[in-house]
């Protein structure tokens, strides 16, 4: 167990190995810096996010205050959880394209629940389990069948799409007490940070999945797989196991998603979340974690997440901006990126 | 009989007919096809016409997925495709010319073929994956789309553009014909030619082929660029069908069902090999499927279940697993009688 103590030498040493004729400025940057190259697409994340922050903080009056920091993470908590756990399917190198209509499914399951008197503390859990149970069949589909990510998830996201029309094709109000009362209670951090329930339960998950992917022997089977599944398998780890697990736990965040847009909008609808699945693939690109697997944080994505948000949050500020260049600026966002991280990874080989 | 059943257009067949079959368990008069007006009449014709548009759509993604690639960003192309042509034809002093429709739909494709092109750019040439460069393209092009209109919905008269989604050419829809002819010509390019051979190569190792000489790089862009193009051919009968340009609903998820109609067509997301037959017959399948959960009288909004589990039913059934499981069972009754004999 304590054979993998040395952690150092995993992520220092293949520097000096390789030598290199040219130093390009941005490494010399980096390495003045002392910072890893594994952290560098976080790092740009990151600057662009400050560079959002100014640039708004800058044009408009007030863009800078807490309360729409706050907001930020208030409107995108449910977005995310979703990236959260899409983080770990694709740093396998897979992709779940199923987690919008899960999530739908899971906040219509709970209206509907909800509206028919069950207790609201067995259709909490119950709602979330929705989510790991479809989760599970689509893993059991990539592993045992050997059916492509692609078209398992595709296949979930159809399954559950479908069903939340069987469930209950309009939108169900939810007014159950206990709900309504978790949903809405909130707290202040240092009296001007409002943190609603669900920003807490994102901030646990968003901790939860750190802990599991860094700490944990599933998260570096997760790192491994993504790196090479033969290798990973050649090394012994549990690879068939890991591999149906994390669509396990993006379904479990997906249902857990679902449960937090049902407190934010305090209703089920079919057909919330369409195409929320790119939103959530989109903030993982973004922050940094590389569609091939095996390179990314968890971090990286709720910056992705952040990203997203306040490039929302700008184009309401602006006013005159109509909606449809959200779409716009953050398909351009993510052509940089990717072009930014293909250059990264060529350098790298 | 056996070696019918491991055709690999088996299952697929198989399931087409199911479906038809239990539409005329249903409802009688399903497969029966009149003449009024001097047009066919009936649900089969109706299936081909609504068959049109995924049919082209599929075709180009068939040749990206044989080639190892995907494109997302169809749906988005025939969002911009109707939008500009519409928005050309509204704002042109005569919306009921031929030539002013022509050059409207010449804008619209040229339009679709750079879309195209720009994705094969990103993949071949810059080198990103195609799911995420088609991505860009999937996120982006809606919001060209809705600039493109500005956000309303337009609605056009023009009856030469009609003609392309709703007219009858010799009793058969035009949007069929259409669509018929880009499949036969597809055919002819891919099966006629070494073309089709050079698009498996690419799929099955590109740096492999480029090294035997293939041109690889040119062949995925061309790949995508076809894609483009065909998405925009959809994009126009799709608009002519309803003559309103709506950006935002316009070609909605025909990504996934024309994903979903190839992968149930049996070429595989692996790339290397490709099957337009198959293509077509789920095509058929998926558009039949839409047409029946209509006919029964159930919610059009339930559609995306019974999807999902044809497209479960045939995955698992062509999952290589299920495939060694009949197999093996087939060589032991195989072997039995042999024993027997000896």
């Amino acid at each position: 167990m304590a054979a993998v103590a040395p952690e150092q030498s995993t992520t220092g040493s293949p520097g000096p190995s390789r030598p290199r004729p040219q130093e390009s400025r941005l490494r010399a940057i980096a390495r003045r810096l002392r910072i890893d190259r594994r952290y560098m697409p976080v790092v740009g994340t990151f600057v662009v996010l400050a560079l959002i922050l100014v640039i708004g903080g800058a044009r408009y009056e007030n863009f800078l205050s807490a309360g729409v920091l706050a907001n930020l993470f208030i409107n995108n908590s449910f977005l995310i959880v979703l990236a959260v756990g899409m983080t770990f399917v694709i740093l396998t190198g897979g992709i779940d394209l199923s987690v919008g209509a899960v999530l739908a499914l899971s906040a219509v399951s709970a209206a509907y629940l909800l509206d028919a008197g069950v207790p609201a503390a067995v259709v909490l859990p119950a709602v979330v389990l929705i989510g790991s149970v479809i989760g599970l069949l689509i893993g059991l589909m990539v592993h045992v069948f050997d059916v492509q990510p692609f078209i398992a998830t595709l296949a979930g996201m159809f399954f559950a799409r479908g069903l939340c029309f069987v469930i209950a094709p309009e939108s169900i109000p939810i007014t159950d007490e206990t709900f309504v009362a978790i949903a809405g209670w909130d707290t202040w951090v240092g009296g001007q940070w409002r943190m609603t329930s669900s920003v807490v339960v994102s901030l646990v998950v968003v901790a939860l999945a750190f802990f599991l992917l860094h700490y944990t022997q599933f998260g570096r089977t997760v790192y491994a797989i993504g790196g090479g599944e033969q290798s990973a398998r050649l090394m012994g780890l549990p690879v068939a196991r890991t591999k149906v697990l994390v669509y396990v736990v993006s379904g479990t965040c997906a249902g857990l998603g679902g449960l937090l847009f049902a407190m934010y909008s305090r209703s089920g609808y079919s057909l919330t979340g369409v195409a929320m699945e790119l939103d959530a693939i989109a903030a993982v690109v973004i922050g940094g974690t590389l569609l091939t697997g095996g390179t990314g944080f968890v971090l990286g994505s709720v910056l992705g997440v952040l990203v997203l948000g306040l490039i929302q949050t700008i184009i309401t500020f602006e006013g005159t901006l109509s909606s449809w260049w959200t779409k716009i600026v953050i398909g351009a966002l993510l052509l940089v990126f990717v072009v930014l991280q293909r250059v990264l990874t060529l350098r790298r080989t | 009989m056996r070696e019918i059943t491991r055709h690999a257009l088996f299952w697929p067949v198989a399931a087409l007919i199911a479906l038809l079959v239990a539409n005329t368990v249903y409802r009688p008069d399903f497969l029966a096809v009149t003449v009024l007006d001097g047009h066919l009449f009936g649900a089969p014709i109706d299936i081909l016409r609504n068959a049109a548009p995924l049919m082209l759509v599929a075709l180009g993604m068939t040749l990206v997925i044989a080639t190892r690639g995907i494109d997302l960003s169809v749906g988005a192309v025939v969002a911009i495709s109707g939008a500009l042509s519409l928005s050309f034809i509204a704002t042109s002093p005569d919306p009921g010319s031929v030539s002013t429709v022509l050059l409207a739909i010449a804008i619209a494709l040229g339009v679709s073929l750079v879309l195209g092109v720009w994705n094969g750019f990103l993949v071949s040439v810059v080198g990103i994956q195609p799911i995420i460069a088609t991505l860009i393209l999937m996120t982006a092009g809606r919001g060209i789309a809705m600039l493109i209109t500005e956000g309303q919905i337009t609605t056009v008269t023009s009856a030469p553009f009609k003609t392309l989604g709703s007219g009858f050419w010799l009793g058969l829809p035009v949007a069929t014909l259409v669509a018929g002819g880009v499949f036969l010509l597809v055919a002819l390019l891919t099966r006629r030619t070494a073309l089709g051979m050079l698009v498996e190569s690419v799929g099955i190792n590109p740096a492999a082929s480029r090294l035997a000489g293939v041109k690889a790089r040119t062949i995925v862009w061309t790949v995508f660029a076809l894609s483009g193009l065909f998405s925009g051919l959809a994009g126009l009968i799709l608009a002519s069908n309803v003559m309103a340009a709506d950006a935002n609903n316009a070609g909605l998820f025909i990504e996934l069902d024309a994903i979903l109609a190839v992968v149930i067509g049996g070429t595989s997301l692996q790339g290397g090999k490709f099957s337009l037959s198959g293509t077509l017959v789920g095509v058929l399948i998926i558009t039949t499927l839409t047409l029946t959960v209509t006919i029964v009288g159930i919610s059009p909004l339930v559609t995306p279940l019974f999807k999902a589990l044809v497209v479960i039913a045939v995955t698992l059934l062509q999952s290589p697993r299920i495939r060694e499981t009949f197999a093996a069972r087939a060589r032991q009754r195989a072997a039995r009688p042999e024993e027997v004999a000896a």
